[in-house]
C-alpha cells in the first residue's frame, strides 16, 4: 500500500557462548513465514534479533527499504547461506536475496491485512531508515526496538496491569502521537477484529489466557507493523483456545514471521516454512512442500511421517532386504541412479501391519520387530525397527516388543527423494 | 464448631508452640502499654485549647510545611536514585542501597551533627557563604536527610518487582524512555511509590534529633512538634498540657500513615 510496505528480509549471525546462529530469512510483503526447529535451535534468538533485542554478529536486516541492522564488514555483503536448500524450489531464503531487498515474485499481494492500521507513524520510520541505510556505508546500524516498525509477541501476553484492555491497545498508537480519543476508537476497532468487542474497559487480569493473548495480538497489530514476529505465541494455550486465535491470525496477519513448534500453526498460518536446526536453515519452502518432503528426522516428526534412509536399486528403494518403491514421476527419478542414498517418505497410518506368514516378497512388504507400543488420541503406534505404523487399539493385541511383524505400504502412499539433498 | 472449620482453623494455624503466645503478649503490651498511657494523661478538657495555643499552632504549620517540602524534595531525588538502582547490576546496587541504608541505622543525632560540619560556618559549604544551620531550610534538610531512605528503599523495592519485562513489551510497540518511565514504569511502582512517599512524610514530621542538633530550636522557626514536645517537657515556653495534645496527635497522624501504607499495599486489590 505504500512504497515502504516492502517484507522483510534478514540474514542473521549471532554468536552466545558456544552457540552460533547462521540463518537468512525472507519474507514478502503480506507473506507470513513459519520458523520450525526443536528446542535450543536458535528459533528465539532469531526473533529477538529481528526485533534488535539481540545484537548481531553478522549480517543485515532489512524491513522494506530500511537497514534496522548491519553488522559491518564479514557478512555484511551477503553471502547466500541458505541457497540451494532442498525443497526451497521459490528460490527465497538466500541472504543474497536480502542484498537486493526483493525477489522476483514479490508481488503476491498483502492478503487480508495490511491496509488497515493506517500510516501512522511510518514517516518517522522512513526517516529512521533511510539514515539508518545511510550510516550503513560507513558500516554498523543498529535501530533501536521502538523505532523498527517490528514488534515481538511472546507466549506470554504481558499485557500492562495497570490499564485497562483498551488502553493496552491504544498504548502503541499512543506512543506514536496518535490523539488518546482516536487511539481508543481504533483500539475498540481491533478489539472487535479479534473477537473480544465490548470487553475494552475490564482489567486484563479479568480476561482469560486466551483472551489476554487475543488482546495481545490485538495490541501489536495495532501499532500497524511493517512485520509482526510471534514468538510461540499459542504454545500455552489449550487446543480449542489456540485454534481460535489461530483463525485470527490467519485473518489479520501481514508480513510476519511465526516461530512455533506446532506443524499446524505453520500449515494455517504461513505459506513458506523455514526449518531451523543447531543454529542453521535445513530446509526452507512451500509448507506442504516441506513436510511432505522432510529432509531431516526432524522435520519428519513435525510432519508424522516416516523417513526411512535406504539405498536406490533398480529404481527401488532398498534396505536390509525390503524393498520399496513408488509410482510418482519425482520419486522415480531421485531413485534413478543405483547406490545413492534415498529416504523412503510416507504416513505411519498408510503403512498396515500383515502376519509374516501373508508377507509377499515384491516390493512394499518387509519383515521387522516391534520394538515399542505407543498409545495415540486414535489407536496405537507401533514403532518397529524399520518404521512407524498406526493401527487401531484393537489390533494390537499380542503384540509387544521384540514381537516379529510384517509391513506393507502401498506403492502410491510412497515417496523417494535423495537423502543427499539435505544441507547442513 | 463443625468439624470443617476445625480442620480450617488448625491448618491455619500451622505447628508453632502455643507457649510462645506468652511472650508474644509481652511484647505487644511493652508496644501498646505506653501508647495507652499517653492517652491516659490526655486532659480532655483543655485538649482544644490546647493544641490551638499559639505555641501548638506555630509547632503545627512549622512541622506540616516543612514535612511538606521535605517530601517534596525526597521525592525528586529519591524517584530518580531509586530508579537507579533498581536498574543496576546486583554488585553496584548492593552498595547503593547499603549507602542509602546509613541515614535509616544512624542516630539521628549523629546525622545532624554530620550536617552541622558540611552546612556550618566552618563547614565545607558554609565556607562558601551559604547561612543555612538553624534557619528553616536546616528544619526541611534534616527532614530530608532522615526520611529520604524510606521512600527510596521502598520504591525501589517496587521496582525491582516489577522488572524490566513490561518496559521491553512497550518498547516493542514503540515507545520511547520517557513514556516508558511515565505510562509504565512508574505506574507499575505506584503502589510502592505511595508506601514510600506517606512513610517519608511520616518520618519527616517525627524528626526530632537531626533537627534538634542543625536546626535549633526557635519557636516559629526551627520548632516543630517534636521539638515543642521536648521542650515542654524540659519546662519552658510550651505548656505540658499542650505537649501531650501535641503527642497524641502526632500518634493519631503515625495511625492514618500506617493504615494508608496498608491500604496501598502493592497487590492489594483495590
Amino acid at each position: 500500500m505504500t512504497a515502504v510496505d516492502g517484507g522483510l528480509s534478514a540474514r542473521v549471525r549471532v554468536e552466545r557462548g558456544g552457540f552460533r546462529l547462521d540463518v537468512a530469512l525472507a519474507a514478502d510483503p503480506g507473506e507470513t513465514v513459519a520458523v520450525m526447529g526443536p528446542s535450543g535451535a536458535g528459533k528465539s534468538t532469531l526473533l529477538g534479533a529481528l526485533a534488535g533485542l539481540v545484537p548481531l554478529a553478522g549480517g543485515e536486516v532489512r524491513v522494506g527499504d530500511r537497514i534496522l541492522d548491519a553488522a559491518g564488514g564479514r557478512g555484511a555483503s551477503g553471502d547466500a547461506a541458505g541457497r540451494g536448500s532442498s525443497g526451497d524450489s521459490a528460490g527465497r531464503g538466500g541472504a543474497g536475496d536480502a542484498a537486493d531487498g526483493r525477489t522476483g515474485d514479490a508481488a503476491d499481494g498483502r492478503g487480508a491485512s495490511g491496509d488497515v492500521a493506517g500510516g501512522r507513524g511510518r514517516a518517522g520510520r522512513v526517516r529512521a531508515g533511510r539514515a539508518a541505510a545511510g550510516r550503513a556505508a560507513a558500516g554498523r546500524v543498529h535501530v533501536a526496538p521502538a523505532a523498527r516498525g517490528v514488534v515481538l509477541l511472546g507466549q506470554e501476553p504481558r499485557l500492562f496491569p495497570h490499564l485497562t484492555v483498551r488502553e493496552n491497545v491504544a498504548f502503541g498508537p499512543r506512543a506514536q502521537g496518535v490523539p488518546a480519543v482516536r487511539a481508543r476508537a481504533e483500539a475498540d476497532e481491533w478489539l472487535r477484529r479479534v473477537g473480544l468487542p465490548d470487553r475494552g474497559g475490564e482489567r486484563p487480569g479479568e480476561l482469560s489466557g486466551g483472551q489476554q493473548q487475543r488482546v495481545a495480538v490485538a495490541r501489536a497489530l495495532a501499532t500497524g507493523p511493517e512485520a509482526l514476529l510471534l514468538d510461540e505465541p499459542l504454545t500455552s494455550l489449550d487446543p480449542e483456545t489456540a485454534g481460535g486465535i489461530r483463525d485470527v491470525l490467519r485473518e489479520l496477519l501481514g508480513t510476519a514471521v511465526v516461530a512455533t513448534h506446532d506443524a499446524l500453526d505453520a500449515v494455517v498460518l504461513a505459506r513458506r516454512l523455514v526449518v531451523v536446526e543447531d543454529g542453521r536453515v535445513v530446509q526452507s519452502g512451500p509448507v506442504r512442500e516441506v513436510l511432505a518432503a522432510p529432509a531431516t528426522p526432524y522435520v519428519a516428526a513435525i510432519a508424522g511421517v516416516n523417513r526411512v534412509l535406504g539405498v536406490a536399486r533398480g529404481g527401488r528403494w532398498v534396505r536390509d532386504g525390503v524393498v520399496l518403491e513408488a509410482s510418482d514421476a519425482a520419486s522415480r527419478a531421485a531413485a534413478a541412479d543405483d547406490g545413492v542414498e534415498l529416504v523412503a517418505i510416507f504416513s505411519p497410518s498408510a503403512a498396515r501391519l500383515v502376519p509374516l506368514e501373508a508377507l509377499g516378497t515384491g516390493a512394499g512388504d518387509g519383515a521387522t520387530t516391534v520394538r515399542r507400543l505407543d498409545p495415540t488420541p486414535a489407536g496405537v503406534r507401533v514403532r518397529t525397527e524399520l518404521c512407524d505404523v498406526d493401527i487401531p487399539v484393537e489390533d494390537a493385541a499380542g503384540l509387544a516388543s521384540g514381537s516379529p511383524v510384517g509391513v506393507r505400504v502401498a506403492a502410491a502412499d510412497v515417496r523417494l527423494r535423495r537423502a543427499a539433498q539435505r544441507i547442513s | 464448631m463443625s468439624p470443617g472449620a476445625a480442620r480450617r482453623s488448625r491448618a491455619r494455624d500451622g505447628f508453632v508452640p502455643p507457649i510462645i503466645a506468652v511472650p508474644a503478649v509481652l511484647g505487644l503490651a511493652l508496644l501498646v502499654l505506653p501508647l495507652a498511657a499517653l492517652v491516659a494523661r490526655v486532659d480532655w478538657t483543655t485538649f482544644w485549647p490546647d493544641i490551638t495555643s499559639q505555641p501548638a499552632l506555630d509547632a503545627l504549620r512549622l512541622s506540616f510545611v516543612t514535612g511538606l517540602i521535605a517530601t517534596v524534595a525526597c521525592t525528586i531525588l529519591g524517584v530518580p536514585l531509586a530508579l537507579v538502582i533498581a536498574r543496576s547490576g546486583a554488585r553496584t546496587a548492593a552498595v547503593l542501597r547499603a549507602i542509602v541504608t546509613v541515614p535509616l541505622v544512624l542516630p539521628p543525632m549523629v546525622g545532624g551533627i554530620a550536617l552541622l560540619f558540611l552546612f556550618g560556618r566552618r563547614g565545607w559549604f558554609g565556607a562558601l557563604g551559604l547561612q543555612i544551620p538553624f534557619t528553616t531550610t536546616a528544619v526541611v534538610i534534616a527532614q530530608t536527610f532522615v526520611a529520604l531512605p524510606f521512600l527510596v528503599l521502598a520504591l525501589e523495592g517496587a521496582l525491582r518487582t516489577s522488572g524490566v519485562a513490561f518496559e521491553r513489551t512497550a518498547a516493542a510497540l514503540g515507545a520511547g524512555r520517557w513514556t516508558i518511565l511515565r505510562r509504565v514504569t512508574l505506574p507499575l511502582a505506584a503502589p510502592g511509590l505511595l508506601a514510600g512517599v506517606i512513610l517519608c512524610f511520616a518520618r519527616a514530621i517525627g524528626e526530632f534529633g537531626a533537627t534538634a542538633l542543625f536546626a535549633g530550636n526557635a519557636p516559629g522557626v526551627t520548632q516543630t512538634m517534636p521539638l515543642a514536645i521536648y521542650t515542654a517537657f524540659n519546662g519552658a515556653g510550651v505548656p505540658q498540657g499542650t505537649a501531650v495534645a501535641l503527642a497524641l496527635l502526632l500518634l493519631i497522624t503515625a495511625v492514618a500513615v500506617l493504615l494508608l501504607v496498608r491500604a496501598w499495599r502493592p497487590g492489594t486489590p483495590r
